[in-house]
């Protein structure tokens, strides 16, 4: 699984944070940090979950 | 003679409810049958109601669509709401790119992990105000006990602003939320709150302390990001937020739990990722921001197969969103276990709510509080005697008298 942020548009409303924790986390400034990239297996449902969450549409999914 | 298609009247929008636990049955049926359509609202004028979960999303994901109440078509809440946002201008009736430069300034002392921090704070607060309320004569107000003065502690803590004066800004902010207000009633209740809010920052310029407006005058105003009048506007608005939205979502929320006993001592059982689904599912259900969220179009867009023109008016309905069966399954049930629970109940795109995280993790601790400590918690008059907030920008009740059972 490939993710790719636009990380200029994160509006740093936390949603990805709290759908796939494993994968996403925010700075102090709280704009999108990926932890895990590319994200394990496992976490292909989280994070298709946080790229739908997303109320900027900062995450798609390849 | 010949005869002409008559132009049908669009309905009044918002439409009264039926049953004070659902939005309007007239919204459904929009949302079945023509999910994107014309509505009147209170100024004469005949905006686009979009009711549909994938359309309403993308009508907010789309910055074409205007959040300026001064764009042509804007169509407001009210003549008081409208007065309110002309004078009292803060970032969420900005666009891009003056609203993402305000917003930036914000998001940091609102992350997730942030916000996490405040639990103790968020704790403590639930412990006082419970400890308080079991020493009062039954029936209690839970709304005045417990539902609003707990965001109002825990954002004023945050922002730095004296709860001693909360009796102050409270009242300000109920005149500042009734769609019924006239436009003069509304700026007066904004100047009120404005002038009190510009004293604070002056003094926080004088006398920082550890709070946001401090951090906001020392790191923001100071350095010229920020002018003194927009620091006000931003305190304005997580102030008015961050106390009614939260407490409306504990007062109807326990209200609603208190209609399904069996989830509700899921909920007392405290179980941090079942709460957390609850508190999901009730801002799904109750979406207590429940007049649709207000756009402008500035070009021509095409939403579900409907032509809106720029200069006209959309309305998305997130409170029909969040009830759309193609979105959710069964979506007039509370099921605390539902999956995938993708709700706008805090709007979406780059508008979303800014304070989500908070507002969940006071709904996170309060609820299974409450529920834990008055085993039996009931309301203590019908349903029927309790006043719901129809007229209100955010939906909820204005009082909910609750008894429990004591120990013998």
């Amino acid at each position: 699984m490939r993710v790719s942020l636009q990380k200029d548009l994160c509006i740093g409303a936390g949603q990805c944070v709290l759908a796939a924790p494993a994968v996403f986390d925010q700075d102090e400034d709280g704009t999108v940090v990926p932890l895990a990239d590319p994200p394990p297996a496992e976490e292909a449902e989280a994070v298709r979950s946080a790229a739908h969450a997303c109320p900027a549409r900062v995450i798609s999914v390849g | 003679m010949t005869t002409t298609q008559p132009t049908p009247t669009p309905p009044t929008y918002p439409m009264a409810r039926e049953c004070p636990f659902d939005p309007p049955a007239e919204v459904r049926a929009l949302r079945e049958e023509s999910p994107v359509s014309r509505v009147r609202i209170w100024d004469g004028s005949s905006p686009w109601l979009v009711t549909r979960y994938d359309d309403v999303r993308t009508v907010l994901a789309d910055q074409r669509f205007s959040s300026d109440v001064d764009k042509p078509g804007y169509p407001a809440t009210s003549i008081g709401v409208k007065a309110r946002r002309k004078a009292s201008r803060s970032f969420i009736a900005m666009d891009d790119p003056d609203h993402a430069r305000h917003r930036k300034m914000l998001i940091g002392e609102f992350t997730v992990r942030r916000t996490e921090s405040l639990r103790p704070l968020v704790e403590e607060t639930v412990t006082e105000l419970l400890d308080a309320m079991e020493t009062l004569p039954q029936p209690v107000d839970l709304v005045e006990a417990f539902a609003l003065p707990l965001p109002s502690m825990v954002i004023c803590r945050m922002l730095g602003v004296p709860y001693a004066d909360h009796a102050f800004f409270q009242e300000h902010s109920r005149a500042l939320l009734d769609v019924t207000a006239g436009a003069d009633a509304a700026k007066h209740a904004n100047d009120e709150l404005r002038g009190y809010l510009a004293e604070l920052v002056a003094a926080k310029e004088r006398e920082p302390g550890d709070d946001l407006l401090s951090r906001l005058v020392e790191r923001r105003i100071h350095t010229g990001e920020l002018t003194a009048d927009d620091a006000v506007g931003m305190a304005f608005l997580l102030l008015v937020a961050g106390h009614e939205t939260t407490a409306n979502m504990i007062g109807l929320g326990t209200l609603t739990l208190l209609r399904h006993p069996d989830q509700a001592a899921e909920v007392r059982g405290g179980d941090p990722a079942t709460v957390a689904a609850a508190v999901e599912e009730l801002l799904r259900l109750l979406t207590v921001v429940h007049t649709g969220r207000r756009r402008a179009a500035t070009e021509d867009v095409e939403i579900g197969g409907v032509l809106i023109r720029a200069g006209e008016g959309v309305i998305a309905a997130g409170e029909s969103a969040n009830r759309d069966p193609e979105q959710f399954a069964n979506p007039d049930e509370l099921d605390i276990h539902r999956r995938g629970n993708h709700h706008v109940a805090f709007g979406f795109g780059v508008h979303q709510c800014l304070g989500q995280p908070l507002a969940r993790l006071e709904l996170q601790i309060a609820y299974p509080a409450l529920l834990r400590r008055f085993p039996g918690l009931r309301a203590a008059v019908p349903v029927d005697e309790i006043p719901f907030r129809d007229e209100m920008v955010v939906y909820g009740v204005h009082t909910l008298p609750v008894r429990w059972d004591t120990a013998v």
